[in-house]
């Protein structure tokens, strides 16, 4: 018998016991391993490489105030500026006005919004059509799957901050690289249908010619307006999408408590079982440093056993998150949180070493006050 | 015959090191747990207290929220002349015409930019509302450039105490008083006079919304109907608390993270319940022999382990809500979907959330302790006392 497949044997020899701990560690793995995901998603993640080069303009003061359209002139010819499109939030209502029917209608400017969005897969004759059609539409793909859009179909939203009704005409169907829940229309639509809104932008976007010079458009953008009556602030993509998951709360703060809490806990279960487990063995102990087990030894078959018990439910644990977050990510109402989310494999090596560390801790002091004992005490030991 | 309890503490007290652990890993789950419920609770409080419910909210046809409002500013002297509304000691109707904007106040403590409501009033504003407070300072003079901050604003951002300057629209304002409304969504909001606020914003000759006072609950119902029905108006009255009651939906993503979380979390600590009763079982085989061959009954043997594993859970549940109780009236913000700004709210440990807390916990113990009680109970005798 070798020495990995004394570990092996000895970690299961309490089958049900094994069991489940390798169960409670799993599921404890699972949400970290989640929450971990939730984390890299947010704040780690970079977008796609169109993303890096996208900026978005707001009003100063925030973004429910709008902006004069003929600032899009302007900032066309700030250099580095390649495109830039008009974005109106309609904040319209599709069927009712429950959380689950909610998602974006943006007016735009149909002949520049694509050169933007380059990253948005739209057949050519599909974006002829939307042009040719000012009462027509594009949509995302997710979006047509949910209600079971088809070219030609006609859809209405019930304006909200707008005192009109859109009727459209679904002219495309278009895929981002990841879920985006929007129709986009022709903003002249509205403009045509309500005075107030003519003339009046809610947000600006704007594709640069490089990733690098990013930084520098946001600032001339913004310094072009300084001292107008109504300033600008202009971010890169990213930043204002995650101005938006802030607004949720302090997502940090509750992410780290989650992650914290399911710690400490896995380690008091995986303490408590290795602790059962050692102490019940005391006399077998004694055997094994009879037969000439070194200390040393036996300290690390028992800690190598906790680690293969946590290391089997941190395995497990991955699996189920992979699933789940894969679920999820499909999942119709959920888009907003986890749309276009997966775990990433250095979030998962990431679990399966802190399900190792887990064993390790939860083993070294019962393992270690195993070790130690007087042969003569052990032997004469009663369960 | 039932076996006492006292024999169930006994053993949990002979096993302190395995029933502390075991208690804190349920403790642990429940601590999550209930810092959500509480969260939630004071979710739910700051939005179903705010709002009276005879004040009735008056936006344009289609609006659902005040920021999405906009009507012409001649209809409000026909609003004022609509039956139902109480009149102050000068006769006049209490109606108040508002704006309400947003605007962007950096954090205190830096961690960024936080959107923030700004809510434009005429002085019957703050009679229609008598639960503002004032706590410090004095109400702002209309025609000035001045505002009032709520509780929440006050502590949570730079610049907002009194003698302050905030710096927003057109210019800096200053800042007279502080208010509290006791919790509610008006605590987070910034309050000076109308017609400021709205030369400042570009919005002359509108209004976003309007509040009437109704003389009692049926007028108030009646008043909104009569808003809504008068086709002259293209308007839509609700009542403030039905407003108000709408916006706890912004709490959904916590609600549903939240109970996903609780629910993970306790299947992992059932399994190490189960565990923790398994381990009880095997260590006193013997001794439940013994107790039957006395003459105790299965079912006493069942029952007395399933007490045991919910003494452990409501043990856990008990540390798990002293866990918290630091915690509590801490404030965080949350965005609100409809306002476009930070609603900030505290947690609050209720009753309720304490009971639920318990509840979940004894469910904890319940599944952890019902299959080793079961297995205690259809142990074999005589192999039980050879063991």
């Amino acid at each position: 018998m070798t020495l990995t497949r004394f570990v092996t044997k000895s970690a299961f020899r309490n089958k049900r016991r094994s069991i489940l701990t390798v169960l409670s560690i799993t599921f404890s793995l699972l949400l970290l391993t989640l929450m971990m995901t939730v984390w890299r998603t947010f704040y780690i993640d970079t977008f796609s490489a169109e993303s890096a080069q996208r900026l978005i303009t707001r009003h100063r003061v925030s973004l429910t105030e709008s902006m004069p359209s003929f600032y899009r002139a302007k900032i066309r010819t700030i250099p580095g500026v390649v495109a830039v499109a008009p974005n109106n939030w309609f904040g319209g209502i599709y069927k009712d006005d429950k959380p689950e029917n909610m998602f974006a209608q943006f007016g735009t400017d149909p002949d520049e919004i694509l050169k933007i969005y380059t990253d948005f897969k739209i057949p050519a004759d599909q974006v002829l059509a939307w042009q040719r059609d000012r009462a027509g539409a594009i949509v995302d793909v997710d979006l047509a799957k949910k209600y079971g859009w088809k070219l030609g179909d006609r859809i209405v939203f019930k304006g909200t901050i707008y005192p009109v009704d859109l009727e459209l005409t679904i002219r495309g169907i278009y895929a981002g690289p990841e879920p985006t829940n929007s129709v986009y229309f022709n903003q002249t639509y509205v403009e045509e249908a309500v005075p107030f809104a003519k003339g009046r932008v809610g947000t600006f976007s704007i594709l640069a010619d490089s990733p690098g010079s990013v930084p520098k458009v946001a600032s001339a953008v913004d310094d072009t307006f300084r001292n107008s009556p109504e300033p600008t602030k202009t971010e890169s993509e990213k930043a204002f999408q995650l101005s938006f998951i802030n607004s949720i709360g302090n997502v940090k703060a509750f992410i780290l408590s989650i992650c914290f809490a399911v710690l400490f806990a896995t380690l008091l279960v995986s303490a408590t079982t290795m602790a059962m487990s050692i102490r019940e063995r005391t006399r077998e102990v004694a055997v094994l440093k009879t037969l000439g087990f070194t200390r040393q030894s036996v300290l690390k078959l028992y800690i190598g056993e906790a680690v293969l018990v946590a290391l089997t439910g941190g395995a497990l644990g991955c699996l189920l998150a992979i699933g789940l977050v894969s679920a999820l990510a499909h999942a119709p109402g959920m888009s907003f949180f986890f749309s276009g989310m997966k775990v990433a494999p250095p979030t998962l090596l990431l679990s399966i070493f802190v399900a190792g560390m887990v064993g390790f801790l939860s083993a070294i002091f019962p393992a270690y006050h195993a070790a130690k004992i007087d042969i003569v005490e052990g032997l004469r030991h009663i369960g | 015959m039932a076996i006492p309890i006292s024999y169930n503490i006994r053993n949990l007290k002979l096993r302190k090191g395995l029933t502390i652990m075991t208690a804190l890993g349920i403790a642990l789950t429940v601590t999550t747990a209930v810092f959500l419920m509480a969260l939630l609770a004071g979710l739910n409080k700051a939005f179903k207290s705010s709002g009276d419910p005879i004040n009735v909210l008056v936006m344009r046809k289609g609006s659902t929220a005040e920021l999405s409002g906009g009507f012409d500013g001649n209809l409000f002297p026909t609003l004022k002349t609509l039956p139902g509304i109480a009149k102050d000691p000068q006769g006049e109707p209490i109606a108040s015409a508002e704006w309400v904007v947003v605007v962007v106040l950096p954090r205190k403590d830096g961690t960024g930019e936080v959107n923030v409501s700004v809510r434009g009033l005429m002085p019957a504003g703050l009679t229609l509302r008598p639960g503002a407070k004032l706590i410090e300072g004095r109400w702002f003079t209309p025609g000035q450039r001045e505002v009032v901050v709520g509780n929440s604003i006050h502590n949570r951002f730079s610049g907002a105490n009194v003698g302050d300057t905030l710096d927003f629209a057109k210019g800096q304002w200053k800042v007279v008083g502080v208010f509290d409304s006791g919790g509610t969504a008006y605590d987070s909001e910034i309050w000076g006079d109308v017609n400021q606020i709205a030369t400042d914003f570009d919005r002359q000759g509108g209004y976003g919304s309007a509040y009437l006072r109704a003389t009692d609950a049926i007028a108030a119902d009646a008043l909104k109907h009569r808003v809504s029905d008068d086709q002259r108006l293209k308007l839509e009255g609700t009542l403030e608390t039905e407003y108000y009651e709408k916006q706890t939906s912004s709490g959904g993503a916590i609600k549903f993270i939240g109970t996903f979380v609780a629910i993970i979390m306790a299947i992992g600590s059932s399994f190490a319940a189960m565990n923790t009763m398994y381990a009880a079982v095997a260590y006193r085989s013997r001794e439940i022999a013994t107790l039957r061959i006395i003459g105790f009954s299965r079912p006493s043997i069942l029952t007395s382990f399933v007490i045991e594993a919910l003494l452990l859970s409501l043990l856990g549940a008990i540390v798990g809500i002293v866990l918290i109780l630091p915690f509590n009236g801490m404030s965080t913000g949350i965005g609100n979907s409809l306002t476009f700004s930070e609603t900030v709210f505290s947690l609050h440990l209720t009753w309720a959330v304490g009971l639920a807390a318990v509840g979940f916990a004894l469910i904890m113990g319940l599944l952890g302790g019902f299959a080793p009680a079961w297995h205690a109970a259809r142990q074999d005798i005589l192999t039980s006392l050879r063991a």
